[in-house]
């Protein structure tokens, strides 16, 4: 049994210490907002926070974190700035890799409160989106914390 | 496990009713439960596509799949303007399979061919308008007036003259038991208060709260994961399969071979990997064991050598070309590409001695319907299919032989449980149903006055067509219209012409992706006419203006995106500007690219002014939002992607050597509509077939190199540009 807390509600799960996260929040504790895509730390769709901080969780071991605090999207308030940014600029199209765009927009806004352009590639870049709504997440984000959007590839 | 997960409830058919002359099925509502929901008590469903509750609930049942493109927003808008109901308070629910839901035109229930809006805008209206007509004659039967002197407002009928008024819901029961009016009465245009307007997508909330249910997502009850071995090489079959291993893995069913190879069924998603790892298969690898892209590519040349079937030919081109003043020659490659949506292909499926449950993502609910029909011996309305949220679809779940579908089905109806099929991003990238591999030859001639005098352009490529369901409509003559489409129909005027096509040997299981021979044949056609202003020193807009004289829309895109971009004006230094234009699906897109090159041959995207004419629109929020994404899409293949083969085996596998375009690499787009009142055109796929050919020339522009084979790797540009 290990023992994890996700979204502040504590779990025991029964599953060999080396199932990747993700498919313990998808499978045992049964929250599918968190998406696979790539199974190999490559397209970011996994994205939740552990203790803050934005990690793939199709490649970390369920030991890995035991004990530890994890946030997936179901755990993000509604009245997040991000969220209601994200609504604001129609952000989503298919909407798959949307809660790994959002944990990972969150976990930057928690480090820099206002990011640049640079400073969003940087921390967004690892999350895919195969509808290419890139121009409306840098969007959201700067209207999240106030900034004004620039534009693309610098 | 979560609870039970249905997005489409309502699970039979009722009667039939005639509205607008087509004969609509009606869709009964015999309760059933959503997750965590009370369904609405709905006592009014005047056609296939309404229902309204007494609780004032409008729900509007679509039949297209939503994968992205923003049919469960545009297309519930066209019903609200009839309707008269505020759009953001309409309830969305996936259509089930039925005749009511099959496309307008094509006799199945599909999604595709960006013809969503363009097939349904008649029917929704007139379901809308019929509804609306059906609620203010049930308030005028109610309050004894006349239905001339009664009108319909946000969810209400109002009468004017004493102040009246009653919801939809109030009035539901009695609307209920009226007929349909024999003739409906749809607004006019400037009348329109929802159509037009950029109304905010109905599945925004769901998608960013993480509660939007994916095929994925789904759980049911007793519910097994299996994961497939699948072939190294298409078409290799299983010989021998030594299982035991694989069954001794911790949480692994069975091992049970199906049509795509050979599934093993576990407990759990890491479980069936694991034991999908720990299984031995000898396989019979079959003709394709030797396949190599560099012979296949000498394959296709050497086809190219001898002339194909015409495809289009006026005037006399091989005569002109001997006349030309000047004459050029080239060879324009293209690979394969596969869609690679972030979900990865899935279903669930439940096969009983009695009936078949299906939850999937698809584009084709007809073909994956009968083929679960077919594989279980049960009549198709004893199969119950539902369509959940597309992870992306790009065309790559609209499959002819409907295989995910049959996996699923395969594996349940093995194990007498219900089962879910899901591919790993392995499986994704090496399973096929590729974009095809283009090799295009081209020779075109100019006259004294620099125009063209001669065009050809020989194509050889696979056929999606051949061999499917669709081969009698789409292959005619030996061409399948998918592989020249867009090159065939070149709105160039050319006098002396000829487009002519050799079919490639089959084996590489290939399909449609997003924009089909358009993604191809705009890269050529574009890029070559490029090559001729240049050759006849015009400047490449003023060229294709000259040559479009007959084709005013294209001129008008073409016009506006110069005008929008400063076509002409200085650029900072290091930068280079493209131009291209192309009509697909109805539509047409001209866009105008800025790029710079890196050191290390890295084409960096600025800036894409992208104009756009599809007609009348509903949403124009979601066309930019269309237009983004195919640039997206277009800009993954221009740069990055590519399919190739070694020893029968796909060489790649995952995300990192089959790239899509990250944030760092997403240029600004600016999007501009021509106001249009011609008729609907597609915007799911149009946004793509500029964006390759608008860089490419862009890349010429700033450095004198042209490319002619995607995509362009950073290798190619420095090979081109002479900085190897």
């Amino acid at each position: 049994m290990i023992a994890l807390t996700v979204n502040g509600t504590r779990h025991q799960v029964d599953v060999p210490p080396d199932t990747p996260l993700l498919w313990v929040i998808r499978e045992v504790i049964g929250l599918t907002g968190t998406k696979f895509g790539c199974g190999m730390s490559l397209c970011g769709a996994c994205t939740v926070h552990v203790e803050g901080r934005a990690i793939r969780s199709c490649v970390t071991p369920v030991s890995a974190v035991a004990g530890k605090e994890i946030t997936t999207i179901e755990g993000i308030p509604e009245s997040h700035p991000v969220k209601q940014a994200w609504i604001a600029d129609d952000v989503p199209q298919c909407g798959w890799c949307q809660p790994g765009q959002i944990m990972a927009a969150t976990a930057l806004l928690a480090t820099n409160p206002k990011p640049d352009d640079a400073a969003i590639d940087e921390a967004m870049e690892g999350i895919l989106c195969r509808c290419g709504t890139y121009q409306r997440i840098r969007r959201a984000i700067h209207r999240a914390v106030g900034t004004p959007t620039k534009g693309g590839a610098s | 496990m979560s609870g039970i997960v249905i997005v489409s409830r309502r699970d039979f058919l009722k009667a039939g009713i005639v509205l607008g002359g087509g004969l609509i099925i009606g869709v009964h509502l015999p309760g059933g439960t959503a997750a965590g929901m009370e369904p609405p008590r709905e006592t009014f469903a005047p056609n296939a596509f309404i229902r309204i509750g007494t609780d004032d609930s409008v729900t509007v049942i679509v039949n297209k799949s939503e994968m992205g493109q923003g049919v469960y927003t545009a297309l519930p808008m066209i019903v609200a303007e009839e309707l008269e109901v505020d759009p953001a308070t309409i309830r969305v629910e996936a259509a089930p399979v039925a005749p009511a839901y099959n496309h307008a035109e094509w006799g199945i229930q599909v999604t595709g061919g960006s013809s969503s809006v363009r097939s349904e805008w008649d029917r929704l209206a007139k379901a809308g308008a019929s509804a609306r007509m059906m609620l203010v004659a049930a308030a005028a039967e109610a309050w004894k007036v006349k239905p001339g002197q009664c009108r319909a407002e946000k969810g209400f009928v109002l009468h004017q003259a004493s102040g009246r008024r009653l919801s939809y819901g109030k009035l539901a029961e009695r609307a209920a038991r009226l007929k349909p009016p024999a003739e409906v009465q749809l607004k006019s245009p400037k009348d329109y208060s929802v159509i037009g307007r950029p109304v905010r997508r109905l599945d925004t909330p769901a998608k960013v709260n993480g509660t939007a249910l994916f095929g994925l997502d789904v759980a049911i009850p007793g519910m097994l994961t299996a994961v497939v071995a699948r072939p190294p090489v298409f078409g290799a079959k299983a010989m021998k399969i030594h299982h035991d291993k694989a069954e001794k893995v911790p949480g692994v069913k069975r091992v049970v071979p199906i049509d795509a190879g050979v599934a093993v069924i576990a407990e759990s998603f890491p479980a069936a990997v694991r034991g999908r790892e720990a299984l031995e298969i000898e396989w019979n690898e079959g003709p394709l064991a030797g396949l190599d892209s560099g012979r296949q590519r000498e394959e296709y040349a050497e086809m190219a050598k001898r002339p194909g079937a015409v495809a289009a030919r006026r005037g006399d081109p091989d005569t002109a070309l001997k006349q030309a003043v000047k004459r050029i020659d080239a060879v324009y490659e293209l690979p394969y590409l596969v869609h690679a949506p972030l979900e990865p292909l899935n279903c669930v499926a439940r096969v009983e001695p009695d009936r078949c449950d299906i939850w999937t993502g698809t584009q084709m609910q007809t073909g994956d319907r009968n083929a679960a029909a077919k594989i279980t011996g049960l009549p198709p309305e004893k199969i119950t299919l539902r369509t959940l949220f597309l992870g992306g679809g790009f065309g790559r779940r609209a499959v002819p032989d409907s295989h995910f579908v049959r996996e699923a089905v395969q594996a349940s109806k093995a194990m007498g449980k219900p089962v879910k099929v899901v591919w790993t991003r392995d499986d994704d990238i090496h399973g096929g149903w590729y974009r095809p591999t283009f090799y295009n030859e081209l020779a075109a001639g100019l006259d004294a006055a620099g125009m063209p005098a001669a065009w050809k352009h020989r194509i050889v490529c696979q056929s999606i067509a051949i061999g499917t369901p669709f081969e009698k409509g789409m292959v005619k003559n030996g061409v399948d219209d998918t592989s020249v489409e867009g090159a065939a129909d070149s709105p160039y005027a050319v006098p002396n012409f000829l487009c002519d096509y050799h079919m490639a040997p089959a084996g590489v299981p290939v399909l449609w992706w997003r924009s089909v021979g358009h993604s191809a044949t705009a890269f050529v056609k574009e890029s070559f006419i490029d090559e001729l202003a240049h050759l006849a020193e015009k400047d490449p807009y003023q060229y294709r203006r000259q040559l479009l004289k007959k084709h005013p829309r294209l001129v008008g895109a073409l016009d506006l995106a110069v005008e929008k971009a400063g076509w002409g004006k200085a650029l900072p230094e290091g930068r280079g500007r493209g131009i291209a234009v192309h009509e697909s699906f109805g539509s047409i897109v001209a866009q105008v690219a800025e790029v710079s090159v890196g050191t290390k041959g890295e084409i960096r995207v600025h800036r894409v002014v992208c104009a756009v004419d599809c007609g009348r629109f509903v949403n124009p929020g979601i066309i930019e939002a269309q237009m983004e994404s195919g640039i997206a899409f277009g800009l993954s293949a221009a740069l990055h992607g590519a399919i190739t083969f070694k020893n029968g085996r796909v060489e790649q596998s995952n995300y990192h050597d089959y790239p899509i375009i990250r944030m760092n690499e997403m240029p600004r787009v600016e999007t501009h509509i021509v106001r249009s009142g011609e008729k609907p055109g597609g915007i799911g796929e149009p946004g793509v077939p500029p964006v390759a050919p608008a860089v490419a020339n862009a890349l010429f522009a700033l450095t004198g190199a042209r490319l002619r084979t995607l995509p362009m790797t950073q290798e190619r540009v420095l090979a081109a540009t002479g900085k190897a």
